[in-house]
């Protein structure tokens, strides 16, 4: 689901401070899920969790390989930092593809927890990545075309 | 300076994010105790007072950016930014910012790094803290101050959650004063 644009009036305003750039590539959850995921956390009284690119955890950690337009690449997450049947919301800045929040995905399930939705701020819709979720619902704030 | 020091002497809140930081040895090569701050993330209460001590420093003392170093600096800054009523601007390794950057190179242990900011990210004259996780040599903080100097922007202080010794006694990095919350521990099985 989307949030209700046509009501909310801060969509508006979010909209508007989203810049458009033209050819720049998307690395994935990380960095960029870091900047949204702790307040939310904060906010609820839940964990922080960061998905890491290999090389970045030090300690223990497992890993999930996902598939990119030309190669493979692979997000991170340390064992012990998720028990099983937590309740879990994966946050990122957009999803494109869906392949990253898919890998999330699946870190999470692997080690036992319940992905309740993902959640991005936004997300491009003509690359259908909502259908790779795993029938997961997604919340996003404003869709770009 | 370190919190201890400076008006929070036995506040129970700093034990306890010290407790709940992980300490990693040999990572990333053998010789370094890696002060793991992702365990800190878990523990509700004490990444919460994390943020709070901060916030509470900052929030009167007129700041409108909170600048974060890549990566871990971006799980403390936006909370400070959103509560203080600051920009957060994030402080980034090369060709991650897609829109016109400026950059600073600095220097590492074995050869050198690089610490980017988007123009017009930062306005003149505007006052900036700096936030990363922890300060080791000062080297990434202080490119990160060059930076936001280049455009013209006060720093008034860098923050960081853990502070490495050699810190301790030059509490200042480039003349800029450094909070620090604690002190590293040697390892997970002491206190």
């Amino acid at each position: 689901m989307s949030a209700d644009k046509d009501e909310d009036p801060r969509m508006n305003g979010i909209k508007s401070k989203i810049r458009v750039v033209p050819d720049f590539p998307k690395p994935g959850i990380e960095a960029r899920g870091f900047i949204f995921g702790p307040p939310i956390a904060l906010a609820i009284g839940a964990k922080f969790v960061p998905l890491r690119k290999p090389g970045k955890l030090p300690g223990e950690i497992i890993s999930e390989d996902y598939v990119l337009e030309y190669g493979k690449d692979c997000l991170q997450m340390h064992i012990g930092a998720v028990q099983p049947e937590e309740r879990a919301l994966v946050v990122d800045d957009l999803i494109a593809t869906g392949g990253t929040l898919c890998a999330a995905m699946n870190l999470l399930e692997r080690v036992g927890a319940e992905v309740v939705e993902c959640a991005c701020v936004i997300e491009l819709p003509d690359l259908k990545g909502r259908e790779r979720l795993k029938g997961k619902p997604l919340y996003v704030l404003v869709e770009s075309h | 300076m370190f919190a201890a020091e400076n008006g929070l002497k036995g506040d129970p809140r700093l034990q306890a994010i010290s407790r709940a930081i992980r300490v990693v040895p040999d990572f990333p090569k053998p010789g370094i105790m890696f002060q793991d701050i992702t365990t800190l993330l878990l523990d509700h209460k004490a990444f919460k007072d994390t943020v709070d001590i901060f916030v509470d420093r900052y929030r009167d003392m007129d700041i409108s950016v909170v600048a974060g170093v890549e990566a871990r600096g971006f799980m403390f800054g936006p909370a400070i930014a959103l509560a203080i009523g600051a920009k957060f601007v994030p402080l980034r390794k090369p060709r991650k910012l897609p829109g016109e950057v400026i950059s600073e190179s600095y220097v590492l242990e074995y050869g050198t790094d690089c610490l980017e900011m988007h123009v017009g990210a930062v306005e003149p004259g505007e006052r900036v803290i700096v936030i990363d996780d922890l300060v080791a040599t000062g080297g990434t903080l202080s490119a990160a101050i060059k930076l936001l100097e280049r455009v013209g922007a006060e720093v008034v202080e860098c923050a960081c959650v853990i502070g490495l010794p050699e810190v301790k006694d030059c509490c200042r990095i480039k003349g800029r004063p450094l909070y620090i919350l604690v002190e590293p521990r040697l390892s997970d099985e002491c206190c």
